[in-house]
């Protein structure tokens, strides 16, 4: 996922900030491209563990997968517990690290996967660690920026009073921390972590097998799996790796997930008791249990010692942090923001001279021509995806059992990867004859439409009944119901889950125009394609130009359609 | 009884408190050289209408906040940061959501290193005074606003403070919850079961300063002053009913109401002149309502407030806002403790509802120079309109960003219902179109 439901509804920050964070990134990237062609011994052909068809390795790979998607969700972790700490607590900080965390979640991250392989590989050369780290961070890549915003905006918002109880009780940095902030952030936090959870597939599926130049990468796994039954044009064998997904799925969300959403409920902070009671049988069976909540007692007493244990900042940290605060030292504000502005126009300048070592201006205005084509497809599909699946959401979101039956499903779909219909859509084209630039598109959007579809129905059962009442009684029907009822009501839910799915399909596009089954390659003109083919030449510079490109546009489309138009439905039609 | 001895525990002297408007340049006092004192075994209640700094003040004694310019002293101890010898009771309760009760009055001695044993032990028993037992294991959702409020009671007082600071305690609370805990907290303070020295106590309710309080200190606003000491002598426990009460009552009340006029001649002149004039924010359907409520029996044209306020359950937060709007437009009047119909006043609480609107629009624009300010430049300009940024930035040449704001939001409202002007809030203008 690209945007999240977290960075949304901040406001627009001023732009000057995102072209620094966006020229920092970009260097950073180029670096460890860089420090790959450095290294001067070529890199071995890493073991090739082979990966079989033989369904009975599946819970094997299964595992594999899942483990290597829960090491990603721990980084995640640290990275938000830090990062966005550091955002929220420091304004000097805060002017570098929210502008960049806004940009990477512009950034196809997907595009740079070819990067980070190798250099990853070149840190164990010969040694499938180096691998297993380049697949964790690419699904790193992921889950972390969304939840990073949404801590970061839990930070930002605590409520006052809290504050000053807090303040008053005289608890220090790291209690309040553990107390207050963590906590309240909680509930927010856990939603974007279920969220990152599925976004990760399409990037363990990306990362486990990929082919970068002449070297080639399969870590046993279900996206190997799934690209070895490509190649192969292995059709049970795909629907064999389907429904491991979906187990997996099911079992990870109903033995994890489920029960740690019941169990935060305690940390929503409206004070009435909420109509929405989420439950989970797992949570009630371990509550219900005496054995192990005794056997557990000792354990919650000494994580609350710790979260209270008065750990301090050191004195001279703390007076920097109240300086700051207190906004002394203008010259050392203004130094400060030269510096990044200075560093920041030396990574561009970077940036940009490495990409001149190979493209040139035709290069670039080639780029910009195929990115222009997959922001039509985008944009085109994002218009069909809405006028298909809104009045099917809004029917079945205003019918409660039927909403709560079908929108955990369509989360359950957002989870499953582009690349299990490569054999459908590569088989149609050719039979048919197709036009790939025409027909591949819909790709683009098949992973992405079912954050439209159960945000829009999550929207339509949160539609006050009164107001479905008053148009009843009224007899507002037909296009007026639609206008003027409905679709205001549910437009602040269907934008987020439309920026959601607008920016999952830039992403998507890089998969999803350039498709491979047994021995065919349907190839769809677009930057998506463009970069996957740079990829599979291993042409550094061709991949961050047309990375680059894509990441302006994405900033683009985000800040002038989406963001203004979330704006406004917050502003105006948040009932 | 406790022992009233005559030392000093807090001292305030000389506190300003500023904040800088919206352009930088001018700075608006909240609180204007503030100075007051507190000693062992009184209970003190500020008193003043919202946006006088009566919290801001307690923010400042709580070391919640520094002041711009003054200090304070707890037991000879300037206060610099939290102080560890006050607590406070918020508002709002302000418990943690995700704690059961025990754990949210343990964590104020805990966090400050109070050994295991001995916070057990001193929660327990706050929890026991409070009167909570039984609730240890309940969640702040599962109880009702008296109980939560009993929580935030325990909470402040398991850290044994020196001084108890009460934001408003009761405010959030139904009159007969609220009534049950004032008396509750009164009986634990005269009977000496609360550790606390002296409470300092924010209320917006006159009844309920002169019901709990030793002294009555009385805050003006804009900037906030402390206009007014009154004693209260009346010995406990205090019956709402009696002479004195009810005489005190009233001429607190008299006290609060005549300010505007006697007590600042100079923001009256200015507002004479132009714009200087912050208007409070009220519904036009509740000033009707008030018209008719004093003209009817048993007020007959004339009400005493304290009785007025009483009979529709509003604070005086409600109540004066409603009759300071009346009196500018010269429909009601103050006088003393009462509030007086004025001829006009009569007349419109007989008329129908498109006569209403007429004398109603007549009196804003004869009355509120920001409302004839606004029409003037309607007809100067061609195009007959005109952009809400433009009157706003001439108020905040007189106020802060917020009384500006405020200031705009109630000359909105009564303009549209007088059918002075239409304002497009889209658009953010003022004009005279309105939809056909």
């Amino acid at each position: 996922m690209l945007t999240s439901i977290a960075s949304v509804g901040r406001r627009v920050l001023p732009n000057q900030w995102d072209l620094i964070a966006f020229a920092g990134i970009m260097a950073v990237l180029t670096a460890i491209a860089k420090s790959y062609h450095g290294i001067s011994a070529p890199l071995p052909a890493p073991t090739e563990p082979a990966v079989s068809l033989d369904y009975a390795n599946l819970p094997y790979y299964a595992l594999r997968t899942t483990l290597r998607m829960f090491a990603a969700l721990a980084a995640s972790f640290v990275f938000t517990f830090t990062y966005a700490t550091l955002a929220a607590k420091s304004r000097r900080l805060s002017i570098l690290l929210v502008p960049t965390l806004d940009v990477l979640q512009s950034v196809p991250i997907l595009g740079f996967l070819s990067f980070t392989v190798t250099f990853f590989l070149g840190l164990f050369p010969g040694n499938t660690l180096g691998a297993e780290l380049a697949a964790i961070f690419a699904i790193f890549t992921s889950q972390a920026w969304n939840m990073a915003f949404s801590f970061y905006q839990s930070l930002r918002t605590v409520p006052r009073d809290l504050v000053e109880v807090s303040r008053g009780l005289r608890l220090t940095g790291w209690q309040k921390f553990w107390q207050l902030e963590a906590p309240f952030a909680m509930p927010g936090l856990i939603w974007n972590t279920m969220m990152s959870m599925s976004g990760g597939w399409f990037f363990v599926v990306a990362s486990e097998a990929i082919t970068v130049g002449d070297t080639t990468i399969a870590l046993p796994g279900v996206g190997s799996y799934i690209a070895k039954a490509n190649d192969a044009g292995d059709w049970t064998a795909i629907g064999a790796a389907i429904l491991t997904m979906a187990i997996v799925i099911l079992l990870y969300d109903q033995l994890l997930f489920r029960p740690i959403v019941a169990w935060a409920d305690k940390f929503r902070v409206e004070l009435s008791a909420s109509q929405e009671v989420s439950t989970s049988w797992v949570l009630n069976i371990l509550q219900r249990t005496y054995w192990l909540r005794m056997a557990m007692r000792p354990v919650f007493a000494w994580f609350r010692a710790m979260a209270l244990a008065p750990i301090r900042f050191p004195k001279a940290l703390r007076a920097i942090a109240e300086a700051e605060e207190r906004r002394r030292w203008p010259v050392l504000d203004a130094g400060w923001i030269a510096a990044v502005v200075a560093v920041a126009a030396w990574a561009a300048w970077l940036t940009i001279r490495y990409i001149a070592t190979e493209a040139g201006w035709d290069d670039v205005g080639e780029v910009f021509v195929l990115t222009i084509y997959t922001l039509i497809r985008v944009a085109v599909l994002m218009l069909l995806a809405t006028l298909f699946w809104v009045p099917i959401s809004v029917w079945i979101g205003l019918r409660p059992r039927w909403a709560e039956a079908v929108q955990p499903i369509a989360q359950f779909l957002a989870a499953f990867p582009v690349n299990l219909l490569f054999g459908a859509a590569v088989s149609l084209v050719l039979a048919y004859n197709l036009n790939p630039n025409i027909w591949l598109s819909v790709l683009i959007i098949f992973g992405t439409q079912w954050y439209i579809v159960f945000n829009t129905i999550g929207g339509a059962a949160a539609f006050p009944n009164d107001l479905e009442e008053a148009a009843k009684n009224f007899r507002i029907r037909g296009w007026r119901w639609w206008a003027q009822v409905i679709l205001p009501g549910i437009a602040p839910y269907y934008l987020t889950g439309a920026i959601t799915a607008s920016g999952g399909s830039w992403n998507a596009s890089i998969v999803a125009e350039y498709v491979k089954w047994k021995d065919h390659t349907v190839i769809a003109q677009g930057v998506g394609s463009y970069i996957a083919q740079a990829t599979d030449k291993g042409d550094f510079p061709k991949i961050v130009l047309g990375v680059a490109m894509m990441s302006v546009f994405v900033t683009l489309v985000n800040r002038l359609i989406w963001g203004r138009l979330y704006a406004y439905a917050e502003r105006r039609l948040r009932l | 009884m406790l022992d009233i001895s005559v030392t000093t525990l807090l001292n305030v002297e000389d506190v300003s408190q500023t904040y800088s408007t919206g352009s930088g340049e001018s700075h608006k006092p909240v609180l204007d050289h503030v100075s007051m004192s507190l000693r062992a075994g009184e209970i003190v209640a500020l008193l003043g209408r919202s946006g006088c700094g009566k919290s801001t003040l307690l923010r400042i004694i709580a070391g919640l906040t520094r002041p711009s310019e003054g200090t304070v002293t707890i037991a000879g101890e300037p206060v610099d940061g939290p102080a560890e010898d006050v607590a406070m009771v918020f508002q709002s309760f302000a418990l943690f959501p995700w704690l059961n009760v025990l754990d949210n009055v343990e964590i104020g001695p805990r966090a400050n290193r109070v050994p295991l044993e001995e916070t057990r032990q001193r929660a327990l028993k706050a929890i026991d005074t409070i009167g909570l037992d039984g609730f240890e294991s309940a969640y702040p959702k599962e109880l009702s606003g008296g109980m939560r409020q009993r929580v935030g009671f325990a909470r402040a007082l398991v850290m044994q403070p020196k001084i108890l600071l009460m934001d408003e305690p009761f405010s959030a609370l139904d009159v007969l919850t609220a009534e049950t805990l004032r008396t509750d907290l009164l009986d634990l303070w005269q009977e000496g079961r609360i550790p606390t020295k002296s409470i300092l106590m924010v209320t917006h309710n006159i009844e309920e300063a002169v019901l709990m309080s030793d002294r009555i200190l009385v805050l003006s606003s804009n900037p906030g002053r402390i206009a007014f000491e009154i004693p209260v002598t009346i010995p406990h426990p205090r019956d709402r009913l009696n002479p004195e009460f009810r005489g005190l009552v009233d001429r607190i009340y008299a006290l609060m109401t005549q300010r505007p006029d006697a007590t600042r001649p100079a923001a009256r002149e200015a507002a004479a002149a132009g714009l200087a004039l912050s208007l409070p924010l009220v519904s036009t359907n509740a000033l009707a309502g008030m018209l008719e409520e004093i003209a009817a029996p048993p007020y007959n044209g004339k009400a005493d407030l304290p009785h007025l306020a009483d009979s529709l359950g509003y604070e005086i937060d409600d109540l004066f806002p409603l009759g300071e709007t009346l009196q500018l437009l010269k429909l009601a009047e103050f006088e003393e403790a009462d509030i007086k119909l004025t001829p006009l006043g009569r007349r419109f609480v007989d008329m129908d509802v498109d006569q209403r609107k007429k004398v109603f629009g007549e009196q804003v624009l004869a009355n509120i120079p920001l409302a004839s300010h606004i029409k003037r430049v309607l007809d100067e300009r061609p195009s007959h309109r005109a952009p809400a940024i433009r009157f706003r930035e001439e108020l905040e040449d007189y106020m802060s960003e917020d009384y500006a704001e405020r200031t705009l939001r109630a000359i909105i409202n009564l303009g549209r219902y007088g059918e002075l002007f239409a304002y497009d809030e889209n658009a953010q203008t003022f004009s005279y179109e309105n939809p056909e």
